[in-house]
C-alpha cells in the first residue's frame, strides 16, 4: 500500500517545560563528567487521541501518552546520538556513559560540534502552535461521523468507505545543550480526513479518494462537512477512467501533485544530498534552476503555520529564507553541520527527530502564488494532462530523472475531458523546473510544503 | 530459544497480565490482547571514507487492545506499571461501552514457539561497535578499489534486538526473540560531469558473522559500485506498452504490490480492494503460483509467531492463475469467517495489529531464463528496482527500476535509465506468459509501509515474462 500518511502538525512542543529543564541540565551534567566536551539533549512528550469511523459505526479508538528523550554528545571530535523511553535515573546514567562510549568509537569529524553560543538565542515569538482545547471521545466521533457522512450524502455513487479519522494531539518539545541554551514550546493539533470509495454504474469498477485538512488550532478546522463533500466528489471524478496513448504533452500540476514537484526541489537544496554530491541542483547557488516565474521561501515564523516554530532542532532562530528568486537557486536549506561542509552559515533549518542527530528538513517552504486561475491554465492546454495524483518513487536524487505513476484528467481543447489512470508521466527535474510556464493564483497551505498550480510546457506521458 | 522472552523481561508478572486481561474482557469484547515489547535499535553509517555517526535507541512498552464486533479499543504507554496497564486497558474497553470484569477468561498458559527459524546468541547480535566500524571501512575500500570513478560511498549497518511477549484473552501467553539486521551501500559515480548512484543491500534475521561469511559485505559493495558505474552509460528509457522481462529477486516487489496488498484480509472484509469477491476466479496465467511464507529460516519477512502468538505459516494465495486466499489477522479472520494464516503484524506496541505480508514469491516455473530473453524482439530487462506503492481500490500499481536494459532481438543490449512500470494489479499477472526455473529469494531490504506502519518483509521471483507493460520511459 505504500500511502504516504497525510502530513500533520509537527507534534510536541512547548511552553511550561514540565521540569524536563532540570532533567536536561542533570543528563547535560552527568555527560560531561563521563567525557564529554559537548552535548545536547532533547525532549519531547505528547497526548494523542484518533478515531476512525467506517460506514457510520466507530471502528477505532486509539489512545496514548508517550514521552521521549535524544542525548547527542560530542568528545572532541568524534560524537554520537541516543534515545530512550525510560526516564528512570538508572537508565538515564547507563544511556548517558553509553553514549560517550559510542562515540569514543567513531572517528573524528574535524566539522562535528555544536553551533557557536553566540548564533543561540535570539527572539522566540508566540508562532500561535498550541491550542489548549481538549475534545470529548464523543466529540471526536461525531466529527469523524459527520465528516464520511457528508461524503456518502454527497453522491450516490459513492458506496463504501475507508473510513473517516479525527486526530488531536498535543505535546512539548525541550531542548538543551552544553553553551547553556535551554528552549521548549508547546504545539496541538488537530486533524480529518476522510476516505470515500465511489463504485461505477454497470462495470462495478470502485475508486478511492481522500480529502483531509490539519490545524493547530481547533478553531480553524474547515466543517466537517466541506471535507467530507471535497472526499466524495474527488472519488467520483475518477469513476471510468482509461489510459491514453503514449505522447508528449502539456501537464497541469494540481495543487497536491505541485506540491509534490515542491517537495523535490526542497530535496535538492537540502545540504546534507548536496555535501554528498547526491543531488541534481549541486553547485547551482546564483544560477538559474528553474522559469523566471518562480520564488520559493521557507518561512519558520509564519503565525500558525503548520511548519512553524520559534527555533530550529540546534536552538537556531527560524527565519524566513529566499530559497529561489525569480528563477535563482539564492539559498540552500542548512543546519550547522551541513553548511560548514559547504562553507555556509546554518539557515536554521536544522530538524531534530529526538533519535536521530539533526538533519535539514523545511518550515512553511512554498511557491509564490501568480495571477491564472487553475481554470485559465487548463484553458491553455490544447491537449494535455491535467495531474490530480503521482505514486512510487521513480525520482533520482542525484540526476533528476522523473518518472511516476499518475492519474488525472485528460485535456481537450481547454477542458478536462475524462479521467485518465494507469499512465505515467517522465521527464528530468533540472528541465521541468525550468519549463513551468505558467504559475497558479491557489497556493493554500495544507502542510509544510505548499505550491499554486503549475504548468509545465510538456512532459512524456506513457499509456499503451 | 532463549529463556529470558517472557514477561518477566516487562517486569510484570502473569497475575498482572491476567488481571489486565480480565479488566479488558468484558460483556461484548470478543477479544483482547496485551503486547509488551523491549526494542534496541543500533546503527553505525558512513560518507566520505569516515563512520562518523553511532546511535543507539531503546524502547520499551505495552499496547492493549479489546476488540468488539468490528470495533477496536487501543492504548499503549510506554511505562510498564501496574497502574498503567490497568489505565490502559480501560481506555481499550470503552470501545465495549461496558461496565467492568463481568466474565472470567481463560487462565493463559505460558508457552514458547514451537520452533525457533532465527537462532541467534545474544553475544553474535550484540557485536561491538568497533567491529561494525572495520566492516564499513572495508566497503568503502571495496568500492573505490572496483573503479576510480565512484567519488563517494555511503554505507549504514543497522541492527535491531526485539524481545516480545503476547497474553491473549484466548488463552496464550508466548514470546519471541526477533533479531533483524541490515547492511546498505550507496555508490555515487561520477565522470565528466555525469554523476549517477548505484545501490547495494541485503541482511535478515541473522548475526554479525552473517556479512563477514565469505566476504559478502565486499560482495555488496562492488555491487552497489558495480550499478553506479553502468547507469554512468545509461541512455533514456523507452515510453509505452511494451514486453518487460523481470529478472529474479528482488523484482518480486511486483507481486507485493501487484497482488499481496490487495490479498490482505481487512481490505476484503471492508470490500475496498479491487480483489474482493475474486476469490477462485482467474486473476494470472496457469503458469503462475504464488505464497506467503514466513517460515523460512533467517529470512527478513520471517517470524516464528506473529504478533497475536500465532504461527506464521506458508499461505498459497494464487495457485496455477486461481486467486485462493488472503492472509488474516485475528479480528479479520474471526469477522469474515476465514482460517488465521499468522499474518497479524504491528511495527511496534505502538499500533494496531494489521493483516501484513512475511515474505511473499512465486513458484519456480519450467522455462530457461535465456530462452525467456530470446522471446523477446523488442523490450525491457528490468534487473533491480527501488520502491513500489498501490492504489488497493482500483489496483494501479507501480515500482520503478533502477538496473534495466533494452531488450533488442533476442539480446540484452544497452543499460537504460531507471524508469516507473506501471499496471494494474487484477489483470497484469494474466499477462505473464513465460515464469524461469530459478527462483531466487531478495537480499534483505524490503520494508513495507501500509498505515503509517512499516514491517520488515521478503519478496522472491524467478525470471518471468511479462507480455505487456506501461514502461514510464521518457523515449516515445
Amino acid at each position: 500500500m505504500d500511502i504516504v500518511r497525510k502530513e500533520r502538525a509537527e507534534h510536541s512542543i512547548a511552553a511550561g517545560n514540565g521540569g524536563y529543564a532540570q532533567l536536561a541540565a542533570d543528563v547535560l551534567a552527568h555527560a560531561k563528567q563521563c567525557g564529554a566536551t559537548e552535548a545536547d539533549i532533547v525532549v519531547a512528550d505528547g497526548e494523542t487521541f484518533s478515531v476512525q469511523v467506517r460506514v457510520g459505526a466507530v471502528d477505532r479508538l486509539t489512545k496514548a501518552r508517550e514521552k521521549r528523550l535524544g542525548l547527542r554528545v560530542f568528545v572532541g571530535k568524534r560524537s554520537a546520538t541516543t534515545s530512550t523511553s525510560d526516564f528512570s535515573k538508572a537508565s538515564l546514567d547507563r544511556l548517558v556513559s553509553e553514549t560517550c562510549t559510542l562515540a569514543k568509537a567513531v572517528v573524528e569529524d574535524p566539522v562535528s560540534g555544536l553551533p557557536e553560543a553566540a548564533q543561540l538565542g535570539g527572539d522566540r515569538p508566540d508562532l500561535d502552535l498550541y491550542d489548549e482545547t481538549v475534545l470529548g471521545t464523543e466529540t471526536q466521533i461525531d466529527w469523524a461521523k459527520r465528516g464520511e457522512s457528508a461524503a456518502f450524502s454527497a453522491d450516490s455513487r459513492i458506496t463504501n468507505s475507508e473510513g473517516a479519522e479525527f486526530d488531536s494531539s498535543s505535546g512539548r518539545v525541550v531542548l538543551a545543550n552544553s553553551h547553556g541554551f535551554v528552549g521548549s514550546y508547546q504545539s496541538s493539533s488537530f486533524s480529518l480526513s476522510v476516505s470515500p470509495i465511489a463504485t461505477e454504474t454497470g462495470t462495478g469498477a470502485m475508486q478511492r479518494d481522500a480529502w483531509y485538512e490539519v490545524q493547530h488550532k481547533f478553531a480553524r478546522l474547515a466543517s466537517a462537512e466541506s471535507i467530507g463533500q471535497e472526499a466524495a466528489r474527488r472519488a467520483v471524478r475518477r469513476l471510468g477512467a482509461r489510459r491514453v496513448a503514449t505522447k508528449r504533452v502539456p501537464v497541469v500540476f494540481d495543487q497536491e501533485t505541485a506540491g509534490s514537484l515542491l517537495a523535490n526541489l526542497c530535496s535538492a537544496v537540502s545540504g546534507y544530498g548536496l555535501y554528498k554530491r547526491a543531488s541534481f541542483l549541486l553547485d547551482q547557488l546564483g544560477q538559474t534552476v528553474a522559469s523566471d516565474r518562480i520564488t520559493v521561501y521557507d518561512d519558520g515564523r509564519m503565525v500558525g503555520g503548520l511548519g512553524s516554530r520559534p527555533f530550529d532542532g540546534e536552538g537556531l532562530a527560524t527565519r524566513k529564507n529566499t530559497i529561489v528568486e525569480r528563477g535563482v537557486l539564492t539559498s540552500y536549506l542548512l543546519d550547522t553541520y551541513s553548511g560548514k561542509k559547504l562553507g555556509l552559515p546554518s539557515t536554521g533549518n536544522a530538524s531534530r527527530s529526538v533519535g536521530e542527530s539533526p538533519s535539514v528538513g523545511p518550515t512553511n517552504f512554498y511557491l509564490v502564488p501568480g495571477v491564472k486561475t487553475p481554470a485559465e491554465i487548463i484553458g491553455s492546454v490544447k491537449e494535455g494532462l491535467y495531474l490530480t495524483e503521482v505514486i512510487g518513487f521513480g525520482i533520482n536524487m542525484v540526476t533528476g530523472d522523473y518518472s511516476r505513476g499518475a492519474c488525472g484528467f485528460w485535456i481537450e481543447n481547454g477542458e478536462l475531458a475524462s479521467p485518465v489512470e494507469e499512465i505515467t508521466i517522465a521527464g528530468n527535474l533540472k528541465q521541468m523546473l525550468k519549463d513551468i510556464e505558467l504559475v497558479g493564483n491557489d497556493l493554500v497551505f495544507r502542510g509544510r510544503i505548499a505550491s499554486p498550480t503549475l504548468k509545465i510546457s510538456e512532459m512524456m506521458v506513457a499509456g499503451n | 530459544m532463549p529463556d529470558h522472552v517472557q514477561l518477566a523481561t516487562f517486569g510484570i508478572t502473569e497475575l498482572e497480565a491476567q488481571h489486565a486481561l480480565d479488566r479488558l474482557n468484558v460483556r461484548d469484547v470478543e477479544y483482547a490482547d496485551l503486547y509488551f515489547e523491549s526494542r534496541v535499535s543500533e546503527s553505525v553509517s558512513m560518507e566520505e571514507g569516515l563512520v562518523k555517526r553511532a546511535a543507539k535507541s531503546i524502547s520499551q512498552g505495552v499496547g492493549v487492545r479489546a476488540t468488539a464486533g468490528e470495533k477496536t479499543g487501543f492504548a499503549y504507554s510506554d511505562e510498564l506499571t501496574k497502574k498503567d496497564l490497568e489505565i490502559a486497558a480501560d481506555t481499550a474497553r470503552y470501545i465495549a461501552h461496558s461496565p467492568k470484569g463481568d466474565r472470567a477468561v481463560p487462565v493463559p498458559a505460558q508457552r514458547r514457539p514451537t520452533r525457533d527459524l532465527y537462532p541467534i546468541e545474544r553475544a553474535k547480535a550484540d557485536v561491538a561497535t568497533p567491529e561494525r566500524v572495520a566492516l564499513l571501512n572495508e566497503i568503502d575500500a571495496e568500492a573505490r578499489r572496483y573503479d576510480p570513478r565512484i567519488k563517494n560511498v555511503m554505507a549504514s549497518f543497522n541492527t535491531e534486538y526485539k524481545v516480545v511477549a503476547v497474553a491473549t484473552s484466548d488463552g496464550i501467553l508466548v514470546g519471541d526473540v526477533q533479531p533483524l539486521s541490515r547492511l546498505q551501500i550507496t555508490c555515487i559515480a561520477e565522470e565528466n560531469g555525469n554523476r549517477q548512484v548505484g545501490s547495494f543491500g541485503g541482511g535478515g534475521r541473522v548475526g554479525f558473522e552473517f556479512y563477514r561469511d565469505q566476504n559478502r559485505h565486499l560482495d555488496y559493495a562492488r555491487e552497489a559500485a558495480r550499478e553506479a558505474i553502468l547507469n554512468l552509460s545509461a541512455v533514456d528509457a523507452p515510453a509505452g506498452a511494451m514486453p518487460v522481462v523481470l529478472a529474479g529477486g528482488w523484482p518480486g516487489i511486483l507481486l507485493h504490490e501487484a497482488i499481496g496488498h490487495g490479498l490482505e484480509a481487512d481490505f476484503n472484509r471492508k470490500k475496498t480492494s479491487a480483489f474482493s469477491s475474486l476469490i477462485g476466479k482467474r486473476v494470472a496465467s496457469d503458469v503462475c503460483t504464488i505464497v506467503d511464507d514466513g517460515t523460512l529460516p533467517f529470512r527478513r519477512g520471517s517470524l516464528n509467531m506473529d504478533d497475536e502468538g500465532t504461527p506464521t505459516g506458508r499461505t498459497t494465495l494464487i495457485e496455477k492463475g486461481i486467486l485462493r486466499g488472503y492472509i488474516t489477522d485475528k479480528l479479520n479472520a474471526r469477522l469474515m469467517g476465514i482460517a488465521l494464516t499468522g499474518n497479524g503484524r504491528r511495527e511496534s506496541y505502538q499500533s494496531v495489529v494489521l493483516p501484513r505480508m512475511t515474505n511473499t514469491f512465486m513458484l519456480a516455473g519450467e522455462s530457461d531464463p535465456h530462452d525467456i530473453i530470446r522471446s523477446v524482439k523488442k523490450g525491457l530487462y528490468a534487473v533491480s528496482f527501488g520502491g513500489g506503492q498501490v492504489d488497493i481500490t482500483n489496483g494501479k500499481f507501480v515500482f520503478s527500476a533502477s538496473e534495466a536494459y533494452l531488450i533488442e532481438d533476442g539480446k540484452v543490449t544497452k543499460p537504460v535509465k531507471g524508469a516507473t512500470l506501471i499496471g494494474n494489479g487484477p489483470e497484469i499477472l494474466t499477462k505473464v506468459s513465460m515464469v524461469g526455473h530459478d527462483l531466487k529469494l531478495d537480499n534483505g531490504i524490503g520494508t513495507c509501509g501500509k498505515d503509517g506502519q512499516s514491517v520488515p518483509v521478503g519478496v522472491g521471483l524467478p525470471t518471468i515474462k511479462i507480455d505487456e507493460i506501461t514502461v514510464g520511459g521518457t523515449q516515445g
